[in-house]
């Protein structure tokens, strides 16, 4: 599995992009693998106001439904529509094309919480 | 459930050798995919698939009593058989709920091996037992058991494949028994995904045996082993219930539209007289086929139906069809908006989405 070096990782399988006072969100190769065949991405709504851990957007597979949390407090400020016309690239590019909103942070000192490659590697084993 | 307690298939290492997914899917480990559901998906409709089904219960039911005691057991008539045939039929609770349906083949003149749903064997059983008179023998002969569906247009190839250029396959819901590279298996011309199949039915030791040869004499075929996620597409697509969901001891099988599998004119088994009067009153339920109108996010089991504002019924099935590429499902909802062409919403986290009442099945191979 594809873990990068260069990503912070929460618990639920999101991957976090540190670029400037924002954050790029998505899913990793991970969770992706585990999903399957995502046919359906809800965005969140732009400027809206998030918690860590507070569910965000929603990713479907064939099979279920799926939160995607904020992981860490901040605005949403960019969303991905590309997943609205194709959710499949977020099976084929987890870490790149596929990622899902922008944060921009409360606080970065909040980033501290979360894990490194290291740890989330060893999370999934 | 624990995973100790969690029974196998004598096909379950292969399925991990080959990569599967799996699941724990009513108290057993299951494949739920092993590329991509959409990829198995297609395969079945378009080439042939293969899956394992030795998670389903077989129940054998015999002796000179057999048939008389089996057609009160069961809402269709099993008079009709002859020997070699099967149908779809249901067990039913006093009230008419619906305990289980399967497949009963009549594969002896006195001899009839049930087929049933893997989650309700032990229930199925135990209800046959508390009836069964003295002079009926019933075996549950799951555990020394499995099985394969072979589902797929090109599925007739790969039988000649397997079975001889000069075999003929049995025809619709008929069993034949036919030898199988020194052993004997079982071969059923059914199925659960609306294309052409057969179900293979034979003693576990040889599950290996046949998994394997199935998918390698398939290879040119396109064949694809496939798991209960696809098995779950299939089946919605063209409106086969799925027992748990789509039937339930709260149920009947005239509200669920399958009154075709219930024989009203025979005189006694369980259930019946409730039946009698649902089909006399009407059900104040009707289970119908629906499709999104839109590419929203598909339907899932609860999800509300609405008319105009007014809540009048639940989901049971959803998902999005990967033949159609639009959300689809079945619900109960309340009768008089149970028609084909009534439009109705499907409240999705909140937000309703627009759908339509169609005719079942909602997908038909053009």
């Amino acid at each position: 599995m594809n873990v990068p070096d260069d990503l912070l990782y929460t618990e639920t399988h999101e991957w976090i992009r540190r670029e400037g006072e924002n954050v790029r969100v998505g899913i990793t190769d991970h969770a992706q693998s585990e999903l399957t065949d995502v046919v359906y991405v809800e965005l969140p709504k732009m400027d809206r106001q998030v918690n860590a851990r507070e569910a965000t957007a929603v990713v479907e597979s064939v099979k279920a439904a799926s939160d995607i949390y904020a992981p860490v407090k901040g605005t949403v400020v960019e969303v991905n529509k590309a997943l609205e016309a194709d959710p499949g690239l977020l099976n084929r590019e987890p870490f790149g094309e596929g990622w899902i909103f922008v944060l921009k942070i409360d606080d970065p000192g909040d980033l501290k919480q979360l894990k490194d490659a290291a740890a989330y590697r060893q999370q999934i084993g | 459930m624990s995973q100790a307690a969690q029974k196998t298939t004598p096909l379950y290492e292969e399925h991990v050798r080959r990569g599967a997914k799996i699941i724990s899917f009513g108290g057993w480990l299951m494949p739920v995919q092993y590329t991509s559901i959409v990829e198995e998906h297609h395969a079945v409709r378009n080439n042939v698939g293969i899956f394992d089904i030795s998670h389903m219960g077989q129940l054998l039911v015999s002796g000179p009593a057999a048939r008389g005691w089996l057609n009160t057991m069961l809402t269709n008539n099993i008079n009709k058989l002859e020997v070699g045939q099967g149908q779809y039929t249901f067990f039913l609770n006093e009230d008419g709920g619906i305990i289980d349906d399967l497949i009963v083949y009549r594969i002896e003149e006195q001899k009839f091996l049930l087929v049933v749903n893997a989650a309700r064997t032990d229930e199925d059983f135990a209800w046959l037992e508390r009836y069964r008179p003295k002079d009926v023998d019933l075996k549950n002969r799951s555990a020394n058991f499995g099985g394969v569906a072979v589902q797929g247009p090109r599925m007739p190839e790969l039988f000649r494949a397997l079975f001889g250029e000069n075999v003929n396959l049995p025809t619709r819901n008929h069993i034949v028994d036919l030898p199988f590279d020194g052993t004997s298996v079982s071969v059923a011309r059914t199925g659960y995904t609306g294309e052409d199949g057969v179900e293979v039915f034979f003693r576990a030791e040889d599950a290996v045996k046949f998994w394997n040869s199935a998918l390698e004499e398939g290879k040119t075929l396109g064949i694809k082993p496939c798991g209960l996620g696809a098995r779950d597409t299939l089946r919605l697509e063209v409106c086969y219930p799925l027992n748990g969901s789509d039937l339930s001891p709260e149920r009947n099988p005239i509200e669920a539209g399958l009154g075709f599998f219930v024989d009203l004119t025979k005189p006694n088994f369980i259930g019946r007289e409730v039946l009698v009067k649902a089909k006399e009153n009407g059900s104040p339920e009707k289970l119908v086929a629906f499709r999104m109108q839109t590419k929203g996010p598909p339907p899932r089991p609860h999800y509300s139906v609405f008319d105009d504002g007014n809540r009048i019924g639940e989901v049971t099935s959803g998902t999005l069809s990967p033949s159609l590429n639009y959300g689809i499902g079945m619900a109960y909802v309340s009768a008089p908006y149970a028609t084909i062409g009534t439009r109705i919403d499907i409240e999705i986290r909140g937000q309703k989405f627009p759908a339509i009442i169609e005719k079942k099945p909602l997908y038909k191979k053009s």
